[in-house]
């Protein structure tokens, strides 16, 4: 048998007109070093080249947008001179090959975004998502991704304050892993990532440069899983949450010191992507001399130490005069420099090797000429027949029963088993912390608190990806309401199949159009996002899961925020929100009682939406308990309260799917009589606190009961 | 019979805790130091004679569970 | 009367120390590790994160930084000196405080508020508090499980529901002298009812009490 040997570009994970590309742009055959930069910076992950097309799609502008998309992280204006970061990122395919490593250079990479801009990172949010746990890989992946997390957070000295976990088969072979953080700044020290101008210096701040994740980017992120990918993984990065500390001290020095013209981290694509994007942003050159970065092993070649993924490194573009003061404050912070380049004029990224010029390419080549691709969509044509089949409960369902299973669902019960392993106190700003709608942070010196909920369904994505999109903005928006927050800005983690599929790229579309529409009627502008694409094991795609992090603006912070441990005897039970359909399509009691995903979720209203919003960020200042109505629908809603309460309740209303709707824009508010009177077109009385019972019509549970399986959802399956 | 199995981390994945000990190290006084690296030693008693059997058995562990093959190696050793 | 806020590398309760003091009246101020001069303060608090990332054991490192010369003589000259979780666990390291510090019983990091008991008075850390009166502080550690072989060690709190094995329940332990104390759970982080509690403040009073000549 005769041995063909791939192209190096192929390798690579270039396609052979994205090398002819390459030849046109510099006019002759690529040097390994260059090839090895290009298929790096073109890769999907880097280059967005299936879905930038459709990302311009999004609503970015707002009069308190200060940054938008494009940076390395989103901008907002808060007022009181203070400003926000807020950026959301991926980490799923590296969290599967090694959980607890991946997930904690996820929260490493997304730190760094935000630090960059001149922010100290403040909060972290996790959405993660995996298969189910019964399945010990499952386990596995799950406990590791929770020790990831915490190991880096926890160390690494940022709170992590929110977050939401899913379950679902589809995930089993390729789990989600997105992590949010937000970041506070005062105006005048915003940091963008340019080169700045010619004689500027390049100085690379942080761990030394080793072969971790060679071809991560390209190769980890931007292909399918298949059974052999443990065998062709790079080697795995390896967070070190300590140096990513000193990091942060280190560069927040260098900000309040005014030492620093720009600032760029390194994360997928490493050096090729810290210089040849801060070069093509300023539309400067650069030389690099690669002998100066500092190494972890010995003999990297060239391609090698442009493509590392090594951790904890920064990229700093510092004015030659201020060279000496920033190496200086590196060596306070007991962090390791190098000066390895400087920008010069015109628009040459130009890198030498042992001497020998390895590199000599188009700066802005890497990211402005990468390839765009229209790529084919088509609407699945079995949806006609999903949609056609409503979801029904039996006649003869057990409600209390079914109440019961919802409640020790591991991703409708308690998650205090993942985020008491989580530092969610630091900085002394959590106000609401995790376990509730959305998490509140107070911004110290001002009467402002800042909410952020993150949200993703990939179940109501997968059924109306459309509908599903939008909806999950609406649901975001209405968790801050719930703290008293108006909404703000919004960043997103687009989680896909392979968009070379034609039904993966029309969910995406849909997803992004769905977003895009709900965004618009709230007035929130999506100021940054992350796609990853190739979500799938074995030909099989997940469900699409777009997540969204909206962060929201309470001004004034309540003086008791709502929370749902605050019910009391006798206090009324209301709904608030449009009367819900009996529509259970994708819902977590079609899910848990059924076993199927069927029929059209129901269509979201923005004109609704703005007018149950506004009316419950007003009650959030009076009224002691205001919920979301999500997963669950009602009786699950009602349940929690009763159960964080430690008090029973008396709803009239028994019919089980619409106890377990889960239809937009509902929250249920709990009161003394008389304490606050809702509009009645949008708000009815549903029960009364009392007992130590909940009572759903004829069906009665009893709450030490709910309480047990609510409390051992996730520890029971975890410990067994 | 007693087995002594050594955990490594292969040698191309970053080690945060062996340099940040090189440093402390170097603090203190200790500047010829190179290289710190913290590996893991795990002793099992297993029940038998057949030495290879053994040996084959605490491979298998390492295989499956005692070591990460993503992160590390192992070398396993029966003492006797 | 000032209190010196020790900042190791990988320290990151710093800050909330210096809020929490600053907001009862108190004057504190950061020193770096390689700091070797406290005269100008009367008495320091370590407070809580991860020094040298906790990397070879938690307080190991740290223990020999610089700045441990000056701690060892506030300490002998009987100024209060406060170690917070990992402060706590450099304290012991450095054999002001008996025992050591070991993985919580349940392998797992806590974080959450705890209801603890004082349980002796006679400290700079419960001055002003009662015996048997009952405080909720937050909880954030991960080897949070005192140990002490030498049974020596006074213990100043005890969790009320053990939540980590910590020897005899304990929460905080002083040296003989009593000026001495590390505490697991952080006072600094219960300073105000929004926080979840504000208990914190009564520790911390008893702290800032004992910086005043007796």
């Amino acid at each position: 048998m005769t041995q063909t040997v791939e192209p190096t570009h192929r390798q690579l994970g270039m396609t052979d007109s994205e090398f002819d590309s390459v030849v046109r742009i510099l006019g002759r055959e690529p040097r390994p070093a260059e090839l090895a930069m290009y298929s790096v910076m073109w890769s999907e992950h880097c280059s967005y080249k299936s879905s930038r097309r459709h990302l311009g799609r999004f609503p970015t502008e707002a009069p308190w947008v200060v940054v938008g998309p494009g940076e390395n992280a989103g901008v907002v204006d808060i007022g009181d001179g203070w400003l926000a970061a807020l950026r959301i990122e991926s980490h799923n395919h590296p969290s599967y090959v090694e959980p607890h490593q991946g997930a904690a250079t996820g929260v490493g990479g997304i730190l760094r975004d935000v630090f960059t801009m001149g922010a100290r990172p403040i909060g972290l949010w996790d959405q993660i998502r995996f298969g189910p746990l019964d399945e010990p890989k499952n386990r596995y992946l799950f406990g590791g991704v929770v020790s990831g997390i915490a190991d880096y957070g926890n160390a690494v000295g940022v709170p992590t304050v929110g977050g939401e976990i899913g379950f679902d088969p589809c995930y089993s072979g390729n789990p989600l892993v997105n992590v949010m953080c937000l970041g506070i700044l005062k105006r005048d020290q915003l940091v963008l990532g340019t080169a700045g101008t010619p004689g500027t210096v390049a100085v690379l701040l942080g761990n030394s440069t080793g072969r971790d994740g060679i071809g991560g980017a390209s190769v980890l992120a931007s292909a399918s899983f298949d059974n052999e990918s443990r065998e062709k993984r790079p080697s795995v990065q390896v967070g070190d949450p300590f140096e990513e500390k000193k990091l942060i001290e280190a560069c927040l020095e260098l900000y309040t010191k005014g030492l620093v013209v720009g600032v760029q981290d390194l994360g997928a694509a490493g050096l090729s992507c810290a210089t040849s994007e801060p070069a093509g942003r300023a539309g400067v050159g650069m030389e690099v001399d690669l002998d100066a970065v500092h190494v972890r092993e010995p003999e990297m070649t060239a391609p090698e130490l442009l493509m590392s993924e090594s951790q904890e490194r920064m990229m700093a573009f510092v004015d030659a005069a201020n060279v000496e003061q920033v190496l200086e404050v590196a060596d306070k912070w007991e962090i390791d420099s190098a000066v390895i380049g400087v920008v010069r004029a015109g628009d040459t990224l130009t890198i030498r090797h042992k001497g020998e010029v390895v590199a000599e390419i188009p700066a802005a080549s890497l990211a402005d000429d990468a390839p765009l691709y229209d790529r084919p969509r088509a609407r699945p044509s079995e949806l006609d027949d999903v949609w056609a089949t409503e979801p029904r409960l039996p006649d003869d369902l057990d409600l209390a029963d079914a109440v019961l299973r919802l409640l020790d669902d591991p991703a409708i019960g308690s998650s205090a088993w993942v985020h008491e392993q989580y530092d969610h106190m630091l900085f002394l700003n959590t106000i609401v912390g995790p376990g509730a709608d959305g998490s509140l942070l107070r911004v110290k010196g001002t009467n402002k608190g800042l909410a952020v909920s993150t949200d993703g369904n990939g179940r109501l994505c997968q059924l109306d990806p459309r509908r599903g999109g939008a909806r999950l903005v609406f649901e975001a928006a209405l968790n801050v309401a719930v703290i008293g927050a108006e909404p703000m800005a919004l960043v997103d983690n687009l989680n896909f199949g392979n968009p070379e599929k034609p039904e993966v790229m029309w969910q995406f579309v849909e997803s992004v159009a769905g977003i895009s529409e709900a965004c618009e009627s709230l007035g929130v502008p999506v100021v940054g996002g992350n796609v990853s694409f190739y979500n799938e094991t074995e030909g099989v795609d997940i469900y699409p899961t777009p997540v969204v992090g909206l962060l929201g603006l309470a001004d004034p912070v309540p003086n008791e925020p709502p929370r749902i441990d605050r019910a009391e005897e006798g206090m009324e039970i209301w709904e608030i929100g449009p009367e819900p359909t009996a529509s259970l399509a994708g819902s977590s009691a079609e899910r848990i009682v059924l076993g199927t995903l069927t029929g059209r979720p129901t269509a979201p209203d923005p004109e609704v939406a703005r007018q149950v919003i506004g009316l419950v960020r007003e009650l959030a200042h009076t009224v002691p308990v205001l919920h979301d109505v999500s997963d669950g629908g009602l009786a699950v809603a009602i349940a929690e309260i009763c159960i964080a309460s430690e008090v029973g309740a008396t709803i009239e209303l028994g019919d089980p799917s619409l106890l377990f709707s889960e239809d937009p824009h509902r929250v249920v508010a709990v009161f003394e009589h008389g304490a606050v009177e809702p509009p009645g077109d949008i708000a009815r009385r549903i029960g009364t606190v009392g007992g130590v019972a909940l009572t759903l019509g004829d069906a009665t549970i009893d709450i030490a009961t709910a309480t047990d399986a609510y409390r051992e959802a996730i520890p029971r399956r975890m410990t067994s | 019979m007693r087995v002594r199995i050594e955990i490594t981390r292969r040698p191309e994945i970053a080690d945060p805790q062996g340099t940040t000990i090189r440093r402390a190290l170097a603090d203190l006084g200790h500047e010829q130091v190179e290289r710190v690296r913290v590996d893991r030693v795990i002793h099992l008693d297993i029940a038998g004679d057949d030495r290879s059997a053994i040996e084959s058995q605490a491979n298998e562990m390492c295989r499956q569970v005692l070591a990460n093959p993503v992160l590390e190696d192992f070398s396993v050793e029966v003492l006797g | 009367m000032r209190t010196a806020v020790v900042q190791f590398p990988g320290t990151n309760c710093e800050h909330d120390v210096v809020e929490a003091v600053t907001a009862l009246g108190g004057s504190a101020e950061l020193v770096w590790h390689r700091d070797t001069d406290l005269s100008d303060f009367d008495g320091a608090i370590l407070p809580g994160g991860f020094a040298h990332g906790d990397y070879l054991r938690t307080g190991a490192i740290a223990r020999f930084s610089p700045v441990m010369t000056e701690v060892f003589r506030l300490a002998d000259s009987g100024a209060p000196v406060l170690g917070i979780c990992n402060g706590f666990q450099i304290l012991c390291e450095a054999g002001l405080l008996p025992g050591a510090l070991i993985a919580n019983r349940d392998l797992a990091f806590i974080c959450r508020l705890v209801e603890v008991e004082v349980a002796d008075t006679d400290t700079v850390l419960t001055r002003t508090a009662t015996v048997g009166q009952r405080i909720r502080i937050p909880l954030n550690s991960y080897e949070g499980n005192w140990v002490d072989p030498t049974r020596r060690g006074r213990v100043v709190l005890r969790y009320v529901d053990d939540p980590n094995g910590s020897q005899q329940q304990a929460a905080a332990v002083a040296n003989d002298r009593g000026n001495v104390v590390g505490v697991m759970p952080h006072p600094e982080r219960a300073i105000h009812d929004f926080l979840g509690s504000s208990d914190g403040n009564l520790l911390l009073e008893g702290f800032l009490h004992s910086l005043a000549p007796a």
